[in-house]
């Protein structure tokens, strides 16, 4: 049986979205932008993906939804034309984010401190999530922008989003959502918040790769990051890629249509799964369910290193991921299971299984089954669970051999 | 980068069949326990590395011969990922049947060696040759339990990069012979710091005594001062080629011709001259220099005093000296 549990990572496109998107590819292919009717013959199917991106966030008719080819370029878009607008050419110069973001936002976030604007990378609770009150007190009328993440793709954690707008709002402070991973997973009504921009991305939510999108709220001044043919009312230049927009229209519709019952049945299976792996000895997870996207479990089991569990689990045929600095090109532990800390163990074994809609009982019955297998095979081989002491003078203290930072 | 690096390389893609082998069936994974141990006659010795807080750990167990200080037994405990746990399962095997003494020689690239299914490739990729290190690090620290002596003691000179063991005196050799310059260049020339990046600089994987950037610079500084020592004997001895010399031996020279040849002629019509700066660039030694009193505007000033004050100092220093006033 094969298993994927890798769901913040990208998801299966539906195959309802496959064929909503195939016949913009050969038969209906023109350029939105042309005048004849091979050009136009695709308009319709692109405002009816509009329609539904909006009606799926419930955003009004005043904000603009900008197509873009993925969320880190929304993100990119927002970082760099905020420092453009409000910094090179304005009185501010500074920019708050956390030190959980996604690479989207971070990289970027040095790239900038690189030309010279201060940022401030928040630290998180035992939780992982961002406390407004401390968010607040780092607000200074030099302050251009606070992009903060709606939720976390390696907990899984909601951030208090509507509190943090609120306060960016009467500060008078542009905000900024990542809402990679949550839009398609937990309700994103962009009426009951104030959020001044949201990133987004299809294949989050069983849509397309390479097909993004920027929430900008009441049409507000943002300067574009391509620019060229006037394309998206000048926003976002480049040719309309057809089958991806009316991909991800489809996609999200389908995601967010009764989201309430999607999210309890993929909340069962998952609540399920933590339940029964949780049964195990010495393990721990990270958050509270009900403060969690409702797919996501990132779990730490004692003795067991992530990228030997992770390679166990594959020769199941289970996909999953991992934090661990041993998985790594860098051999660095991933900086968001440090600032989560959990005494450094979690950068090192915790593993992150995240479900869809698409996962299944029998699915969930199986990890179960091979995940206890193989914490059983790997604790049996553990230096943790060695009965022999060494020789003394052969202890190790606590970690001498490496430093953490 | 290029083509090749267009798409992250594939970790697992990069183990080899051994490495998979051991760690889906590690040979010698286990435990030996003193009392049985010592029911046999035999010495047992336990060593442990690393930590689980520090993302890789090994436990080491060695039966030990008294008679033969020959390990006749050995297996591991590991937390680790699957190059750590095919790693210590080579290095016990490699440990049986060896004595004390010639198991202490085993390195970390002999457990990478005896992992390779082909001589010629690499067992790990670069970044995991880290978890090897380990294997060779416990069995010195067990043998020191055993021979009652500083696990330090067996390592003969300062090694910089454990992955690649490459030593202290090697690294500052070949930046000497070579004239190397960058860390990259020391990478490609002796492999250090290619696997798990840790000596590179501070703030890697694993904190270090020694980094290649502080050796890097550090030798340089010596080469420097070796190149000046040297001008310094040269010119002591009176055989200096201009070319050789440091800036301020080099101003020294040409002052010293200007006193002996040209300023006095220049006091007597009441003007003057100073050095301001001397340039080097590949195709001439530019001498920068000013006019003074009466010979500040004089006409000759231009001609014929700057070709006297040019041809001596290319007589005397370098053909490629020109005299430029300003």
């Amino acid at each position: 049986m094969q298993v994927y549990l890798d769901n913040n990572a990208t998801t299966m496109v539906d195959p309802t979205v496959v064929e909503a998107m195939q016949p913009f590819f050969s038969e209906i292919y023109g350029n939105p932008n042309s005048l004849h009717k091979y050009g136009t013959a695709s308009h319709k199917a692109l405002s009816k993906a509009i329609d539904q991106v909006y009606k799926a966030l419930n955003a009004s008719d005043d904000d603009d939804i900008v197509f873009t080819s993925c969320a880190t370029e929304s993100n990119n878009w927002v970082l760099k034309s905020v420092w453009v607008d409000h910094i090179l050419n304005g009185d501010k110069n500074h920019i708050i984010t956390s030190e959980v973001e996604h690479p989207a936002i971070l990289s970027t976030c040095k790239f900038l401190e690189e030309q010279g604007v201060k940022v401030t990378y928040l630290p998180v609770n035992h939780e992982g999530i961002i406390d407004p009150h401390t968010l607040k007190s780092f607000i200074t009328e030099k302050t251009a922008l606070v992009s903060i993440m709606w939720a976390s793709n390696e907990t899984g954690m909601i951030f208090p989003i509507k509190e943090i707008g609120e306060i960016c709002k009467a500060k008078g402070v542009l905000f900024h959502t990542d809402g990679v991973q949550a839009v398609g997973k937990i309700p994103v009504d962009l009426q009951a918040v104030h959020v001044d921009f949201m990133s987004m991305s299809a294949h989050k939510f069983h849509g397309p790769k390479g097909i993004g999108a920027l929430y900008i709220k009441n049409s507000q001044p943002l300067s574009p990051l391509l620019h060229g043919g006037d394309h998206m009312g000048g926003r976002r230049s480049g040719t309309l890629n057809v089958p991806y927009i009316v991909g991800m229209g489809k996609a999200i519709e389908i995601a967010t249509t009764r989201i309430e019952e999607k999210m309890a049945y993929i909340r069962a299976k998952r609540d399920r799964l933590e339940d029964a792996l949780l049964e195990l000895d010495d393990t721990f997870v990270i958050g509270e369910r009900d403060h969690r996207t409702p797919n996501t479990i990132l779990i730490s089991i004692k003795g067991v290193e992530g990228e030997g569990m992770l390679w166990d689990l594959n020769r199941s045929e289970i996909g999953a991921s991992t934090g661990s600095a041993c998985a790594s090109e860098d051999l660095e532990a991933n900086s968001v299971m440090l600032a989560i800390g959990a005494d450094h163990e979690l950068a090192h074994t915790g593993i992150r299984l995240s479900l869809s809609r698409f996962t299944t009982d029998e699915e969930i019955d199986f990890t179960i089954k091979q995940f206890k297998n193989a914490v059983e095979r790997l604790r049996g081989i553990s230096s943790s669970y060695a009965k022999q002491k060494p020789t003394k003078g052969g202890e190790v203290q606590e970690c001498d051999l490496h430093h953490h930072h | 980068m290029a083509k090749n690096d267009l798409l992250g390389a594939s970790l697992w893609d990069a183990y080899s069949n051994k490495v998979t082998t051991l760690m889906n069936s590690p040979k010698h994974q286990g435990e030996l326990f003193e009392d049985e141990v010592t029911a046999r006659g035999n010495k047992l010795i336990v060593a442990d590395f690393g930590a689980e807080s520090c993302g890789d750990a090994v436990r080491l167990y060695w039966e030990i011969d008294p008679a033969t200080d020959t390990i006749v037994n050995s297996k591991f405990k590991s937390f680790g990922c699957g190059t750590a746990i095919a790693s210590s399962d080579v290095m016990t095997e490699l440990c049986i049947g060896k004595t004390v003494q010639e198991a202490v020689k085993i390195t970390n690239i002999d457990v990478e060696f005896a992992l390779r299914d082909e001589p010629n490739t690499p067992a790990v990729p670069p970044q995991k040759m880290h978890c090897s290190v380990m294997a060779y690090d416990v069995i010195k620290k067990a043998a020191g339990l055993y021979l009652g002596v500083d696990a330090e003691s067996f390592e003969e000179e300062i090694i910089i990069c454990e992955c690649a063991r490459v030593s202290l005196q090697t690294v500052k050799e070949v930046i000497k012979l070579n004239d190397l310059k960058t860390v990259e260049q020391i990478t490609d020339y002796t492999k250090a710091g290619g696997f798990c990046k840790s000596c590179i600089k501070p703030g890697g994987h694993e904190a270090k005594e020694y980094y290649l950037v502080d050796i890097l610079a550090e030798t340089r500084r010596e080469m420097d001062e070796a190149k000046m020592k040297a001008a310094a004997d040269a010119s002591a001895a009176g055989g200096a080629k201009f070319e050789d010399m440091t800036l301020v031996q080099q101003i020294k020279a040409v002052d010293a011709i200007i006193d002996e040849n040209i300023r006095q002629f220049l006091i007597m019509d009441g003007g003057n001259m100073e050095i301001i700066d001397i340039k080097k660039n590949d195709e001439y030694i530019d001498i920068y220099i000013r006019y003074l009193g009466a010979c500040n505007g004089c006409a000759s000033s231009s001609t014929g005093t700057l070709y006297a004050i040019e041809s001596t100092l290319k007589e005397k220093l370098s053909k490629s000296i020109r005299v430029l006033p300003i």
